[in-house]
């Protein structure tokens, strides 16, 4: 059946991105880029994790390469990825009507509301490691999921106030819809345009799904990978106890508080984080050892989320 | 009067709670309006509801309280007045009352001559009464969750109010809530309407000016739209009809404003896949209805109901969209069926080491260990009472029955354990006895279900729950109030439905005892399951509650027997004899009892030379007949004749207590007279205990 889509008029998988960004930047936000570290979701960058936290308002957009290495499928199923893209997009506080804004955005990228079945179904998001959660919906377009649309309730187990409204368009799925695709592998990334050649997904792509299904399932060495788990740990634990110590109020050095390596600890706590979803992928963590790690990396990132808050109270107090 | 109109704006309603928030607005709203005599007795009001609004008009508010004359009483004359000059008391009280020392006048009471003041209420406007109050009943409503989104986090709701309208007949009640003051304003459908807001002229434009702008507000009338949509777009297939399903059609009214029905297809080479797989992915993940032939075969299309109206030019679209999407999950589907096959259940058994059944219980492995060996016990005993069951297939199912949580199909579509399990092994090959038991092991999961077909897929039901109570009771993680994780409740209800439905011979005790707790234990769980009997009785079984006593006094461990006795005490009590009987027995126990107190306790034995009276001599002799003819009719379950019997005592008895008086001075006569009483209430009672039935009123 030929498609009802105008393929050649859809954004490309770039375009899509460039536009989403710029959209955003033109309401205010503040483009960041990528976080350069692995992370499984928009939301573990601090970006997202730390600026939710304490009273400053924040708007802020950036593109997130995710990573779930037991998601990962060889490259062979069409609709799973060991890495996909989020556009993470963070407004603290959300404005007033911030769904009919997340709308004009869809308009953006080429979608026309009219021509579309669009509905905001229940979908409350929770990261209990992070010792968040919010309300929220997954925008569903014409039977597809396309965005998480999250009002954060809770970060680090802290009440936040004022809370943060999160938009994480997948942008793989967007793409794969306004080009009307079955596998996100056909997806055209770029269109050069002199000659109108197409660069597509797969080939951009393809070969990091590859090696890193193989190595998440198959490489990724157990006795290592426990060991790294442990040294992110200890060194992040260090940190902690030594927050304990400088982020008081008797500290009479302003500047010892400011350069205090909050951030510093947190990477390491995102890299516990990974080296876990990691050992999960290579089946080496049975179900009764699962809970006991999660518990172990859930301290280290709610810990750092309190000492930041905490940090952020005496810097600005200051 | 005016009517009056309240339209809370919000973003997106979660569907699951709009239906009782937009019923407790209604109530509240109402019961604001009684309590403040703002309306009649019976007064005329709706409720409405979208995802993005809860709405309420009522018609004929009264626009004003009426006011109330009030008289107060003061001090005493006495103390009020001084050699005829008022006091400071006096004073007070005129103060108090709001009006002049001259205008009190004296009333005169049993306890002397007291002051007395006449103040007028003056009763509010409407409008006054709804900004007062209207804003405490909109912030009480109950959401299952709820969210802060203004800084300072002053309330909770739901999702965020975008506005509220609220008029009484042509005006506007400026009612505050959420930092959102109350105009006229509303707004349409999100993409059909401009987007812009619109004035509500008065409540009775209210639905109309909404249906102009593409909002269905009533959710009786959209629901009929979808209902009547869906079998209008059916027709396009010929032979075919959409498969039922009252919960999706409800999940689908609260999902719209303005509903339309999109028939889409998938390829007919799916239909390869289980029908519960298929239906389930297009249900639970997509919210689509199935469509089946007429016998009930599916068929390769789908329907799903959009919040727009559908077009010649957006129909073709959204319908790519849906079917892209439904063929990407089909595919995800097949790839799982044809992945999982290659590990058939068998070798799974294994895998099962590492699936945590409870921290403190350990694996399904040990689990399935231990329903193995219960399932061998039941087996035993019922084949030893001449029920035909096939052992070995219970055993087998018994140890494959998990085995599916370690497939990559139940974990992605968690709710077809079981069944994909039963699917699974019979695709494997194995006999229809086990895969059937298997499929079926989680039957009933709630009231209105079906238990399992065979008498197999029943013993595995009951082992795998009785397993589970008795293990999590010995843990201490019995349910508490409404406190029930591990949905105890559930099982148990289920093990009752099993042992009362099915055709096995097989008591609570029966399968309590195999399980084997600790006496502790034993007595809590049956002391948990009395609770489960009681509800399956009166909720299942539709059986009052003085019945259900009196029914489960007589016993509650064979739950088929207990059924009937119920059941034929329900069917002549509204008999006059049977009432009279009932009463009379409740007489003995309340004679028995006191006398008890008193230190005569009753023996059964009844010597029948210390038998004075002839009115107490036939009762022995009718009692006696009657619990011999009872003890035959019990053997043969007839219960209704049984209960004949008894009524038929109700001339012996009657005269009994008409004509002799049981506390007799003489010891050993008033002995034997309550032993009579006592052997008869205990020869007749093992149907029911009668005293238990309600006869008064």
């Amino acid at each position: 059946m030929p498609s009802v889509v105008e393929k050649k008029k859809a954004l490309t998988f770039q375009e899509l991105l460039f536009t989403l960004q710029r959209f955003w930047a033109e309401h205010g936000c503040v483009l960041q880029q990528p976080y350069d570290l692995e992370v499984g979701a928009g939301t573990m960058s601090p970006d997202t994790f730390l600026r939710v936290l304490g009273p400053k308002p924040i708007s802020i957009a950036y593109a997130q390469p995710s990573r779930r290495p037991a998601d990962g499928r060889y490259g062979e199923n069409p609709n799973r990825l060991f890495r996909h893209t989020q556009l993470q997009v963070i407004l603290k506080p959300p404005p007033e009507r911030v769904q009919e804004l997340y709308l004009e955005s869809l308009v953006a990228i080429g979608i026309n509301l009219a021509q579309h079945d669009i509905k905001f179904e229940e979908d409350n998001w929770e990261w209990p490691v992070g010792g968040a959660w919010g309300v929220g919906w997954q925008v569903m377009l014409d039977g597809q999921e396309i965005t998480q649309f999250t009002y954060f309730q809770q970060c680090g187990g802290m009440d936040l106030d004022p809370i943060s409204g999160e938009i994480t368009y997948g942008l793989e799925r967007i793409a794969q819809f306004l080009q009307d695709l079955d596998s996100i592998y056909d997806i055209v990334w770029s269109r050069n345009p002199v000659t109108g050649a197409e660069l597509t997904y797969g080939q951009v792509r393809l070969h990091e799904e590859q090696q890193f299904s193989a190595y998440s399932f198959d490489y990724a060495d157990v006795p290592s990978l426990w060991k790294h788990l442990e040294l992110y740990e200890t060194e992040c634990l260090a940190l902690l106890a030594r927050a304990r110590e400088v982020l008081v109020e008797e500290n009479t050095d302003p500047l010892q508080v400011l350069r205090f390596p909050t951030l510093g600890a947190y990477e390491l706590a995102l890299k516990c984080s990974h080296t876990f979803n990691l050992l999960d992928a290579r089946g080496a963590i049975s179900v009764t050892e699962r809970v006991g790690v999660m518990a172990r990396i859930r301290n280290l990132i709610v810990g750092v989320a309190k000492i930041y808050a905490e940090q952020g109270r005496l810097t600005t107090a200051a | 009067m005016p009517d009056f109109l309240l339209e809370i704006g919000l973003e997106e309603v979660p569907a699951r709670m709009l239906a009782s928030a937009e019923a407790e607005l209604l109530k509240r709203t109402l019961a604001l309006l009684m309590r403040e005599q703002l309306i009649g007795a019976e007064p005329a009001a709706h409720s409405y509801s979208t995802p993005r609004r809860l709405a309420v008009i009522i018609r004929d508010v009264l626009a004003q309280q009426p006011d109330i004359t009030e008289e107060t009483t003061g001090p005493a004359v006495k103390i009020a007045f001084k050699d005829g000059a008022p006091t400071p008391a006096a004073e007070a009280f005129a103060r108090k009352s709001g009006v002049a020392v001259s205008d009190l006048k004296t009333i005169s009471t049993p306890k002397g001559d007291y002051l007395a003041a006449t103040t007028l209420k003056r009763g509010r406007s409407a409008a006054e009464v709804f900004a007062a109050e209207l804003p405490k009943e909109i912030a009480a409503i109950y959401w299952a969750k709820n969210m802060y989104w203004r800084p300072g986090k002053p309330e909770r709701f739901v999702r965020p109010v975008l506005w509220l309208a609220c008029l009484l007949g042509e005006e506007i009640v400026p009612v505050t809530f959420a930092g959102k003051t109350a105009g006229r304003a509303t707004y349409g459908h999100r993409v059909l309407s401009t987007g812009d807001a619109f004035e509500i002229q008065t409540p009775d434009s209210y639905l109309a000016q909404l249906e102009g702008e593409y909002v269905l507000a009533d959710v009786e009338l959209r629901r009929q739209k979808i209902r009547k949509a869906l079998d209008k777009v059916t027709r396009a297939v010929p032979n075919a009809r959409w498969r039922e399903d009252e919960a999706l059609v409800d999940a689908v009214t609260h999902l719209t404003e303005w509903p339309d029905v999109l028939l889409g297809n998938f390829e007919p080479a799916y239909l390869e896949l289980p029908e519960e797989v298929l239906v389930t992915v297009m249900r639970d993940h997509q919210k689509y209805f199935a469509v089946e032939d007429v016998n009930g075969k599916l068929a390769p299309h789908f329907l799903t109901v959009t919040n727009i109206a559908l077009t010649d030019e957006n129909a073709p679209i959204i319908r790519q969209g849906n079917e892209r999407v439904l063929r990407a999950r089909f595919n995800d589907a097949r790839f799982f069926w044809e992945f999982d096959q290659r590990t058939p259940l068998a070798e799974r058994v294994k895998l099962l080491d590492n699936v945590t059944f409870q921290k403190d219980l350990g694996s399904y492995a040990k689990k399935s260990e231990r329903v193995r060996s219960l399932v061998g016990v039941l087996a035993a005993l019922a084949i030893s009472r001449d029920a035909l069951l096939d052992a070995p297939a219970i055993e087998a199912a018994a140890t494959l029955a998990k085995t599916d949580l370690t497939t990559e199909l139940v974990k992605e579509f968690t709710e077809l354990q079981g069944i994909i399990g039963g699917l699974y092994a019979r695709s494997q090959g194995l006999p229809a006895t086990v895969a059937d038991a298997i499929y079926d092991q989680y039957l009933p999961a709630s009231a209105g279900d079906a238990i399992p077909r065979s008498a197999e897929g029943c013993i595995l039901g009951l082992a795998d729950r009785i397993d589970t109570i008795v293990n999590m009771f010995a843990l201490g993680m019995e349910p508490t109030g409404s406190k029930d994780p591990f949905a105890l409740r559930r099982a148990a209800n289920a093990v009752v439905k099993i042992l009362a439905e099915s055709t096995l011979p097989l008591t609570l005790s029966d399968i309590l005892t195999a399980a084997a707790p600790t006496p502790e234990v034993n007595s809590k769980v049956k002391a948990f399951f009395n609770e489960r009997i009681d509800f399956y009785l009166r909720e299942a079984r539709g059986q009052a509650y003085d019945v259900v006593k009196a029914a489960m006094a007589a016993g509650t461990d064979d739950l088929r027997d207990l059924v009937a006795r119920a059941e034929a005490v329900t069917a002549v009590r509204g008999s006059e004899d049977f009432l009279a009987v009932s009463a009379a027995f409740k007489r003995m126990k309340n004679i028995l009892t006191q006398a008890h107190a008193k230190g005569d306790i009753a023996s059964s034995v009844v010597d029948h030379d210390l038998l004075l009276d002839p009115a107490e001599k036939l009762l022995a002799v009718t009692a006696s007949a009657a619990a011999s003819a009872m003890e035959e009719l019990q053997k043969e379950r007839n219960y209704g004749e049984a209960l004949r019997v008894i009524a038929a005592l109700r001339p012996s008895i009657d005269g009994f207590f008409d004509k002799v008086i049981v506390m007799s001075p003489e010891d050993d006569i008033r002995a034997n007279r309550l032993a009579l009483l006592n052997r008869t209430l205990e020869d007749l009672s093992r149907i029911a205990d009668f005293s238990e039935i309600v006869t008064a009123g």
